[in-house]
């Protein structure tokens, strides 16, 4: 779906993106990941055709872009870097705007405006200007716009920004409602939650180079150690002698490979066990190995 | 994307609240002129305005004559300057190019919006003070001896429907001119990400070629200046038409229309949008 090879973007002497090779498969969920400034909304624009790249080169939908961006992008949905409309006219005026715009039938505009709105939460809207709207409102508009045509590839810029836990819910509902009907979802932001908890696969960047691509389940590997609760907390380590690595009063970590084996030999020895559990790397963890400092700090050197 | 431009044109209180002022100003001075009956003396004051109290039907070219140096000017550089940087400070311009809209396309349909509008002000010119005219100042049968005529600036007695022709001939003219200028801020419309920014800086293009016009030493380049010949338009009213000025003028326009959207072409087909 997007396949970039070397891409790189300079400006001037700051290199933006940084040859990056990304590979988003039809039907994924995609997480891309990274600290503010790291150049993922770059990244994005050169997707879209909206910023050139200084080189290398970007397939969307098996085809060249910017080149075949006729072709290409009547296909995508896209939320980049906030969603924006005319502000003094209706949501739903903008809507049709957007889609009498681009190419594709006129005929059943009004429905489709309708079953977009629908389906971010906003089919009660009035004819209220955007300029009244919540930043919510205007994000749930923006994803709205997007998912218009029905579009093959959604790009998602940071699409939870400005909404309530409760939208963010019904926008990860939503979403993974659309990637089910066959939409592939590529989603950038530096919320390691949203893209935990929505996404199959993952790519994180930092300071324009990306680091690390891989599916989800295979970044949140098991560790090799286990997790385990219990009032005995001394008889555990007593009973495994060293295998103990860490105790905070009734939770412990130990070193061992098989957590049902483990918790027989523990249930055997008497030891009363309330909680149980192999430890998994978390996606935090996995960022802060792969990533440097924040991408918003600046230190000064000291003399 | 030229129907999705006019109908957010049309839907734009600004653009309306814009025009309306342009309308303003020449019934104000209508209103002045009936309540003093002074009307300058003949080649004194504003082009026309001596002869508009002996006929109200000659008012929309007084009217027009009063707009066209300054407010009508205005009024196209703000609406042009917005063009580009206006929708490139919603942000709504990246959906537009995404959605996607050919570059090319959105250019084209700024120019031909711009030239809509500029006939909706000064058509809305001359039918307003053409109504305030006649209420005013009367049709005129009494000072020719003949209903609608009216006296040409050479002392000929112009037939209504001669007139007409005659006026329709200007505003084409003044359109012409307007959007030559407009495309001055087309161009920069799409430097700046700043609409107001962009407006200014036509203005600017604006003033200046004023006030080299009326240099000595700037009499080399003053038929290249954008503002030369814009008041040629006032040759439809004499007779016969003095065309000469008027070809040089549209010509002048349609080169510098050229140039300018050729430039803003040039800079917005590559530019990158990281707004």
């Amino acid at each position: 779906m997007i396949r970039t090879r070397g891409l790189t973007k300079r400006y001037g002497r700051i290199v933006a993106v940084d040859s990056v090779d990304l590979d988003v498969a039809e039907g994924d969920r995609f997480g891309f990941l990274g600290p503010n400034g790291s150049g993922k909304t770059t990244l994005v624009r050169m997707l879209l055709g909206l910023v050139h790249a200084t080189a290398g080169s970007i397939e969307v939908l098996g085809e060249p872009m910017p080149k075949a961006a006729a072709k290409v992008l009547p296909q995508v949905g896209a939320l980049v870097e906030g969603p924006a409309a005319y502000p003094h006219l209706s949501g739903r005026r903008n809507l049709a705007l957007f889609d009498a715009a681009g190419p594709g039938v006129r005929r059943g505009r009004a429905d489709r405006v309708d079953d977009a709105l629908e389906q971010v939460g906003l089919s009660g809207v009035d004819g209220r200007p955007v300029s009244a709207y919540s930043l919510g409102m205007r994000q749930r508009l923006g994803l709205a716009g997007a998912l218009l045509r029905a579009p093959r590839l959604l790009i998602l810029d940071e699409p939870t920004n400005g909404l309530d836990p409760k939208g963010i819910r019904e926008i990860r509902d939503l979403l993974t409602a659309v990637n089910a009907r066959g939409t592939t979802v590529f989603l950038s932001s530096h919320l390691l939650s949203e893209v935990e908890l929505l996404c199959t696969r993952v790519g994180i960047v930092d300071r324009g180079r990306l680091v690390v691509q891989d599916d989800l389940e295979s970044l949140r590997a098991l560790t090799g150690r286990v997790l385990v609760r219990t009032p005995d907390a001394a008889e555990v380590v007593a009973v495994l002698d060293g295998r103990v690595v860490e105790r905070d009063g009734d939770a412990l970590v130990v070193r061992h490979a098989d957590v049902a084996g483990l918790n027989a030999l523990l249930v055997g020895k008497g030891v009363r066990v309330e909680a149980i559990e192999a430890e998994r790397r978390t996606l935090e963890q996995v960022v802060l190995e792969s990533t440097g400092d924040s991408g918003d700090r600046v230190d000064g050197g000291r003399r | 994307m030229i129907g999705v431009e006019l109908r957010k044109l049309a839907l734009r209180p600004r653009v309306w609240l814009s025009i309306a002022l342009l309308c303003l100003l020449p019934a104000l001075v209508a209103v002045l002129l009936a309540v003093s009956d002074l009307a300058p003396p003949p080649g004194q004051g504003g082009a026309f305005l001596s002869a508009v109290l002996d006929n109200g039907a000659l008012y929309p070219a007084a009217a027009l004559a009063m707009v066209l140096p300054v407010f009508l000017p205005l009024a196209v550089a703000v609406f042009a300057g917005d063009a580009i940087a206006g929708e490139t400070a919603t942000g709504t311009l990246r959906y537009l190019l995404v959605r996607p809209v050919a570059r090319v396309r959105v250019l084209v349909a700024k120019l031909v919006s711009l030239a809509v509008f500029t006939v909706l002000a000064v058509v809305l010119v001359v039918v307003s003070s053409l109504v305030v005219g006649l209420v005013l100042f009367g049709t005129g049968a009494e000072a020719v001896g003949q209903a609608g005529a009216v006296t040409s600036l050479s002392g000929i007695t112009l037939e209504p429907a001669e007139l007409a022709l005659r006026l329709l001939a200007a505003i084409g003219y003044i359109v012409v001119s307007m959007v030559g200028f407009g495309s001055i801020a087309l161009f920069f419309s799409t430097l700046s990400d700043s609409a107001i920014g962009a407006a200014l800086a036509a203005l600017a293009v604006l003033i200046a070629s004023s006030i080299m016009e009326a240099l000595q030493a700037a009499a080399t380049i003053k038929p290249y200046l954008p503002t030369n010949y814009w008041l040629s338009w006032i040759d439809f009213f004499r007779d016969p038409v003095f065309w000469t000025n008027i070809n040089r003028g549209l010509v002048l326009q349609a080169c510098y229309i050229a140039l300018f959207f050729g430039a803003a072409w040039a800079n917005f087909a590559s530019k990158d949008i990281t707004s």
